[in-house]
């Protein structure tokens, strides 16, 4: 019911408009795209390459002698630790394909340095155990903090060299998030349950909170990854009753973003489809984006979450909850002692 | 409050967890009265549902006493008698507006889940896995009814409990099925399984005008109640003779005109099937053993319906699509959806048509759920349904 797409192809800079038939609108949107320099390239595919291999043959190795490499590098040789192991021999496997294919280097690059993130955290954690071998597992350590300057040098070129996935971000600004649900209510109410921007914290799960400023302009403080908090001005940059608002922040901004929904009547009276294109730049880039997501923090799915709350505000009046999603994380499916506070009622939606 | 609690793989324990309260303004609290085990709490019991939590309360067949409704609930009261449908339902959105409250686009808060699995999300489900919402169940001593004004049905004072229990679930559930073959004058209905649903789905057959019906289960005294119960006109024993050749036999050789698979993801069968699905599911190669449904769709006969009421979760193996395709059968299959069934069939059964208390064998109190869990997936001691009463 609901359809997403998180763009990732090369220099689509028209994405916004193409499927929804508006081009005309899309000119202020999309991001000019810069021309790359180019000379990092082939030092980054080498690498990459490199790389590749490289990864390949510690996976199989992880994969073949899970118990062997888990000696090797001073962990306890127990079945959880040899399961880990697999996992990680898995990905790795996994990365160096990737990486040996060609198709989107960029992206396995910037996996890799995401892996090596893990990696440290289970060395980590390895670190404070009292059951293991505290030279080895620094020896591994370091070793993954040597690749990881290889892994993020490889990204970085591969990045600045205008092929793949990374590349596409640093220009155009970040990650772009497309989704759509159909809502069972004419546009006139999802617009304006919408338009009213201190109305989206009800359904945006993201959003501390959202104050208008004058008619074009208002402030906006999300919750970001890792507990942090962002803010920043937004202004409208195109308003049509009924059928499209879009806005950007403003130039101060933290984490520079821009958004976009069209209300579009749905076929046979089937009510409204509601279009979110959101475009952001992470904090921290690419790494920033590819580490929030290693802690669940996937904006497509975000998104997602986002839009079916809006759906439910406007088709039965309130976000609705299970004794398990009142709850941040994880949760059994039983009532707790305490409830944190919900949200009155929507009053424009239907009784 | 007391609650049966899912701690793991076949172990669940009763124990005490708080009180339910409102969180939304269209939620009931019910202090339940009755409360039964579903054969698919069984699948989340032997572990084959994904997305449980430790702690998590099963069960989604119950009723009992309205003690508190929410603000925007108008249509109940405190004190009224209810028996409450499984599936969640809004009642507003596209689906439910189609009488397909079990594919209700609102109630499940984790249908970014189900999604995954399944590519869109049903409806959400009361004790039944996180997939389906992660909303507590009903083997307990009150429950939060989201969608009060929606789904729950007030039980006239005269109906006890054990007659009205079965219209959240199974009774419903076997006559969806039932009426998914589109039965007309001189029809022959195969169903496999004569646990609960099937029971229900044989005599759901025949108050809906079958000439015959064949009943398909292992268990002697579960195809008695088919035939002395609920009115199976035939029974097959599959460890003793060959389904699809006493179903030609039975059929003059056409082949039942439609096929109810009331058994689902853990089906048994014959030696060198069974192991090759056992084998492919313990291997997570595939999730459910589709065992009845292959026997189903090749039984039928051309042109027929396949029936699919027992519970599925994820991937099968060797599914004969061709025999499907090339056949012209029709596959039709769904959650029940519940709140379209409960008025109609609370009065079939005030009229007298059906009893449906006939498939309880075990009455037993909620402490003693663990125990009717293990009764239960067993078949000891006769079993064929357990109500728990608090």
């Amino acid at each position: 019911m609901t359809t997403a797409t998180q763009d990732t192809r090369a220099g689509d800079a028209s994405f916004a408009g193409k499927p929804l038939g508006n081009s005309g609108r899309d000119a202020g949107w999309a991001r000019e795209r810069e021309t790359g320099h180019r000379s990092g390239r082939g030092d980054g595919e080498r690498l990459a390459r490199a790389l590749g291999l490289f990864s390949i043959g510690l996976g199989l190795a992880q994969v073949l002698t899970p118990r062997g490499v888990t000696r090797a590098v001073g962990l306890e040789d127990d079945e959880g630790n040899r399961k880990t192991m697999l996992a990680i021999g898995l990905r790795e496997m996994a990365t160096g394909v990737g990486l040996l294919t060609r198709q989107h280097p960029t992206t396995f690059a910037w996996g890799r340095v995401a892996g090596d993130v893990m990696d440290l955290a289970v060395l980590g954690r390895a670190f404070r155990s009292d059951r293991t071998d505290k030279n080895r597992v620094g020896a591994a350590t370091a070793a993954v903090l040597g690749v990881m300057v290889l892994d993020v040098i490889a990204g970085q070129k591969l990045s600045h060299s205008g092929n793949g996935v990374g590349a596409e971000r640093r220009r155009q600004g970040g990650i772009k998030v497309k989704k759509s649900i159909t809502i069972n209510q004419p546009p006139e109410k999802a617009y304006s349950l919408w338009r009213n921007f201190e109305n989206l914290p009800r359904f945006m799960a993201h959003l501390e909170s959202v104050r208008v400023m004058d008619d074009r302009r208002s402030y906006w403080k999300a919750k970001a990854p890792l507990g942090a908090t962002v803010e920043w001005t937004a202004e409208i940059t195109e308003d049509l009753p009924n059928d499209l608002i879009e806005w950007r922040s403003t130039e101060d901004a933290d984490v520079p973003n821009s958004g976009r929904v069209r209300f579009v009547p749905a076929p046979g009276g089937r009510g409204t489809e509601v279009h979110v294109e959101l475009e952001y730049d992470p904090p921290g880039g690419v790494i920033g984006a590819t580490i929030a997501k290693l802690f669940g923090e996937e904006p497509s799915q975000q998104v997602d979450g986002d839009l079916r709350r809006f759906k439910q505000v406007l088709e039965v009046g309130e976000v609705v909850h299970s004794d398990a999603s009142v709850h941040r994380g994880l949760h059994p499916a039983r009532p707790s002692a305490e409830t944190p506070p919900l949200a009155p009622r929507y009053d424009g939606a239907p009784s | 409050m007391r609650a049966l609690c899912w701690e793991g793989k076949r172990n669940v324990r009763v124990e005490n967890v708080p009180d339910p309260k409102i969180l939304n303004s269209r939620d009931a609290i019910v202090r339940i009265t009755s409360t039964a085990i579903c054969g698919s709490d069984l699948h989340l019991y032997n572990g084959f549902v994904p997305s449980m939590e430790k702690g998590d309360i099963l069960g989604h067949e119950f009723m009992g006493e309205v003690v508190e409704v929410g603000r925007a609930v108008k249509n109940l009261a405190v004190g009224d008698r209810v028996v409450v449908p499984f599936p969640i339902a809004c009642g507003s959105c596209a689906m439910c507006s189609r009488d397909l409250f079990s594919l209700c686009e609102n109630s499940n808060p984790n249908s970014w889940m189900a999604s995954k699995l399944w590519g869109h999300s049903p409806a959400g489900i009361f004790g039944y896995s996180h997939l389906t919402g992660g909303y507590a169940g009903g083997q307990a001593e009150y429950a939060r009814v989201p969608f009060a004004d929606v789904g729950p049905l007030k039980v006239p004072e005269s109906m006890p409990d054990d007659q009205a229990l079965f219209l959240s679930d199974i009774f419903p559930t076997g006559y969806m099925g039932a009426e998914m073959c589109d039965i007309s004058a001189g029809d022959v209905i195969a169903v496999w399984g004569a646990g609960p649903v099937g029971q229900f789905a044989i005599a759901s057959a025949k108050l809906l005008g079958a000439e015959r019906v064949i009943a398909i289960d292992r268990f002697p005294y579960r195809l008695r109640m088919a035939m002395e119960r609920a009115g199976a006109t035939d029974i097959i024993n599959y460890e003793e003779t060959s389904v699809l050749e006493t179903l030609n036999e039975l059929t003059g050789g056409r082949g039942p005109d439609a096929c109810i698979d009331a058994v689902g993801m853990e089906a048994h069968g014959h030696a060198a099937m069974n192991a090759y699905d056992r084998a492919k599911q313990a291997l997570m190669l595939e999730t459910d053993r589709p065992l009845a449904l292959r026997e189903a769709v090749l039984a039928c006969r051309n042109g027929g319906t396949v029936s699919v009421i027992g519970v599925y979760g994820g991937f099968i193996d060797k599914f004969p699509m061709g025999s499907v395709m090339n056949r012209s059968l029709t596959i039709k299959t769904g959650q029940c959806h519940v709140q379209r069934y409960m008025k109609p069939l609370l009065e079939r059964i005030q009229k007298g048509e059906i009893d449906p208390s006939f498939v309880i064998t075990h009455r037993m109190q909620l402490d003693e759920a663990p125990e009717g869990y293990d009764i239960f997936l067993n078949k000891r001691d006769g079993c064929e349904k357990v109500v728990l009463k608090t």
